[in-house]
C-alpha cells in the first residue's frame, strides 16, 4: 500500500531497503529464539534449581548457576560502585570546570579507555592489577581500615578475586558513563545555568542544583549503559575472577560469572545436556543484559524528549 | 543626557564600553537608573540593549573573552571592583529572562531556591518568604494550593510570574527583565505589566523591551540604544513625543527598527 503510484526504480529500492532493515530485529529473535530452543532441556532438567543450586556438576547432570549468576551481579555492581563517581565526576570537568583546550584530549583519552581490547585489560589484570591488590590494597583495607573482620574483606587473599573483576569492570565502564554524561550534561539548556547564576549561586550550586539534577535520568541512562557493558564482559573478567563456582560473602574470594562459565566450558561440552545448560546460562544473561539495556533506552528517551511542560 | 535624579541612583553606568572578543558592543554608556522606578531600554535588535543588561549583574561574565572599561555602579560601589563578590552582586540584582526558564522542581522549590542557597533560610521563615514573593508576583492566589507541583505544569505566563517571584524571594534592590513579555499571549503581558507597576514602589526596575508601546505603557525613564550606544535617555513620555535626537524620532516613528 505504501508502495502505490512509485516508480518501478523506487520500488525496488523501498524492498530492498526494507529487507535489509529488517533483517536485523529479525536476526536478534532468530537468536533469542536458538538460544531458548538450545537452553530447554537444561531448564527442563534442571527446573527452578538452574538459579537457585550451586552445584553445577556435569557427569551428575547438576547444573546450577547461581554462583555464576551471583558472580556476574556482584561483579558488575562493583564495577558501577567505583566507576560512576570517578566517570560522573570526569563528565562534570569536562563539560564544565576544564578549560576548552584541555577538554578534546581528555575526552579522547577516556573515550581510547573503551577502544583497549579486553584480553589486554585481563593481561594487565592478571600482571599488574592482582598483584597490586593482594600487596597493596587488601593490607590498607585489613590494616589501615581494618575492615578484615567484616565478612566483604575476610579470608585468605591469593590473588585472583571479585574485588580484582569488579576493579578491571569499572575501567572497562568508565568511558561509556563518562561519555553518556558528558553529552547530555552539555545538552543542558543555557538558561537553567543562567537561572541559578542570576539567582546567586556559585558555579558549584549551578552544577548540583541545576545542570546535574535535570540531566539526572540521561547520567543514570549511562550508568545503566555502563551495566550493560560490565554483565556481558567475558575475556577480562575470564582472566582475574579465578573461575570457582562458590558463592563467597568476601569480595577477596574468587568467583564465577556467566560469561566466563560459558567461555570456559564451551571447548569441553560434549554431551547434549551440558551444551544446552550452557546455552541456558546465555540465555539468562541475554535476558538480563536486555532488561538493563530496555532500561537505559527508556531513560535516555525520557531526558531527550525533556521534561514535560 | 541623564536624567535628573532627586536622590541617588541605584544603578549608574559610567562611560561603560564592552567587548566580546574583538567586537565592540557597547560604547561608553552613560546612564543612571533611578530607585523607585522602571527604566525601559529600547532599540533594534543588536543594538547592545541586553548586552547592558546583563553587564548589570555580571553575568556577561560567563562569556570567553568578554571584557569592559567604565564602570558601572550599584548604589555608588562599582559592581567590577576587585572586592565586589560577584555571588553576592547577583543576589542583590534580580533577572528575569525572555524565555522563562523556572528549574523542573516543585513552584515552591522554585521560589526557595534563592533564600536557601544565599541565607540558609528554612521552615516557617522559608515558607513566609516563599508567600510573600507569590503574592509580590501576583501569582499567590493562583498556586497556593499545588506548591507542591512541578513548576512545569503552569501555564506560559504563570511560568514567567513564577521566575519573577523567584527572583523577589531574594529581595533584590534592581529588578533586570530581559524582554520578559515577547513570547507571551496579551492578556499574560497585561498582568506582567501590572506587576511591574506595582513592584516599582519597592524597588528599581530595569526591562528591556521590543516593545515600544510596552515601554511607553510602563516605564518611568526610557533609554535609547543604537548600534551599541545610547543615543538618548529621557522622561518617558518627553523621549516618546518631543525626542531630541532624529535617530530617536525616527526609531520611535516606525521608520527603521
Amino acid at each position: 500500500m505504501i508502495l502505490a503510484g512509485v516508480a518501478p526504480g523506487d520500488r525496488v529500492y523501498q524492498l530492498a531497503i526494507t529487507a535489509f532493515a529488517l533483517v536485523v530485529p529479525a536476526l536478534l529473535v532468530l537468536i533469542a529464539i536458538a538460544i531458548g530452543v538450545a537452553a530447554w532441556p537444561a531448564f527442563a532438567t534442571a527446573g527452578l534449581s538452574f538459579i537457585t543450586s550451586s552445584e553445577w556438576n556435569v557427569q551428575a547432570g547438576k547444573f546450577g548457576a547461581a554462583p555464576a549468576i551471583y558472580g556476574t551481579l556482584v561483579s558488575s555492581f562493583i564495577a558501577l560502585l567505583l566507576a560512576t563517581p570517578l566517570a560522573v565526576g570526569v563528565a562534570i570537568f569536562l563539560s564544565e570546570i576544564a578549560p576548552k583546550w584541555l577538554r578534546q584530549p581528555v575526552a579522547f583519552l577516556v573515550d581510547l579507555l573503551a577502544a583497549i581490547p579486553s584480553v589486554v585489560y585481563g593481561l594487565w589484570g592478571i600482571f599488574f592489577l592482582v598483584p597490586m591488590l593482594r600487596e597493596h590494597v587488601v593490607p590498607f583495607l585489613r590494616d589501615t581500615l581494618h575492615l578484615g573482620s567484616t565478612p566483604l574483606f575476610s579470608g585468605p587473599a591469593y590473588g585472583p578475586s571479585m574485588l580484582a573483576a569488579g576493579v578491571i569492570l569499572a575501567i572497562m565502564a568508565l568511558p561509556y558513563i563518562s561519555a553518556v554524561t558528558r553529552e547530555v550534561l552539555l545538552a543542558v539548556p543555557r538558561s537553567q545555568r543562567d537561572a541559578a547564576l542570576a539567582l546567586g549561586a556559585t558555579k558549584w550550586e549551578m552544577i548540583w542544583d541545576a545542570v546535574i539534577p535535570y540531566a539526572r535520568s540521561g547520567i543514570i541512562g549511562g550508568i545503566i549503559l555502563g551495566l550493560g557493558r560490565a554483565l556481558g564482559e567475558t575475556m577480562a573478567v575470564t582472566m582475574v575472577i579465578g573461575n570457582r563456582p562458590e558463592i563467597s560473602a568476601s569480595l577477596l574470594a574468587p568467583g564465577y560469572t556467566m560469561a566466563s562459565l560459558i567461555a570456559n566450558e564451551f571447548t569441553e561440552a560434549t554431551s547434549d545436556l551440558h551444551l544446552s545448560a550452557l546455552m541456558a546460562v546465555g540465555a539468562v544473561l541475554f535476558t538480563i543484559t536486555l532488561i538493563v539495556n530496555a532500561i537505559a533506552r527508556w531513560l535516555v528517551w525520557r531526558v531527550a524528549s525533556g521534561p514535560r511542560s | 543626557m541623564n536624567v535628573a535624579a532627586p536622590v541617588t541612583p541605584t544603578v549608574e553606568a559610567r562611560n561603560f564600553s564592552f567587548w566580546y572578543g574583538k567586537k565592540q558592543a557597547l560604547y561608553d554608556i552613560t546612564l543612571t537608573m533611578p530607585p523607585r522606578s522602571i527604566t525601559a531600554l529600547i532599540g533594534p535588535s543588536g543594538c547592545g540593549k541586553s548586552t547592558f543588561l546583563r553587564s548589570i549583574n555580571r553575568m556577561n561574565d560567563t562569556i570567553p573573552g568578554a571584557r569592559h572599561e567604565g564602570s558601572i555602579l550599584l548604589r555608588e560601589r562599582d559592581v567590577y571592583a576587585r572586592d565586589m563578590d560577584v555571588v553576592h552582586l547577583r543576589h542583590r540584582v534580580g533577572m528575569v529572562f525572555q524565555r522563562w526558564n523556572p528549574f523542573p522542581k516543585s513552584i515552591y522549590d522554585n521560589v526557595a531556591y534563592g533564600p536557601r542557597i544565599n541565607s540558609g533560610l528554612r521552615g516557617r521563615e522559608l515558607d513566609e518568604v516563599v508567600e510573600r514573593s507569590l503574592r509580590r508576583a501576583a501569582l499567590w492566589e493562583e498556586v497556593k494550593d499545588r506548591l507542591r507541583q512541578s513548576a512545569l505544569s503552569l501555564s506560559g505566563g504563570q511560568q514567567q510570574r513564577l521566575c519573577i517571584a523567584r527572583a523577589l524571594a531574594n529581595q533584590p534592590e534592581v529588578l533586570l527583565l530581559d524582554e520578559p513579555a515577547s513570547a507571551l499571549d496579551p492578556g499574560s503581558t497585561q498582568k506582567i505589566e501590572q506587576l511591574l507597576s506595582e513592584l516599582k514602589s519597592e524597588l528599581a526596575i530595569v526591562i528591556v523591551t521590543h516593545n515600544l508601546q510596552q515601554a511607553g505603557r510602563v516605564s518611568d525613564y526610557t533609554a535609547f540604544f543604537y548600534l551599541g550606544r545610547l543615543v538618548e535617555c529621557d522622561d518617558t513620555a518627553r523621549l516618546f513625543t518631543t525626542p531630541r535626537e532624529q535617530q530617536t524620532e525616527a526609531y520611535i516613528t516606525g521608520r527603521f527598527g
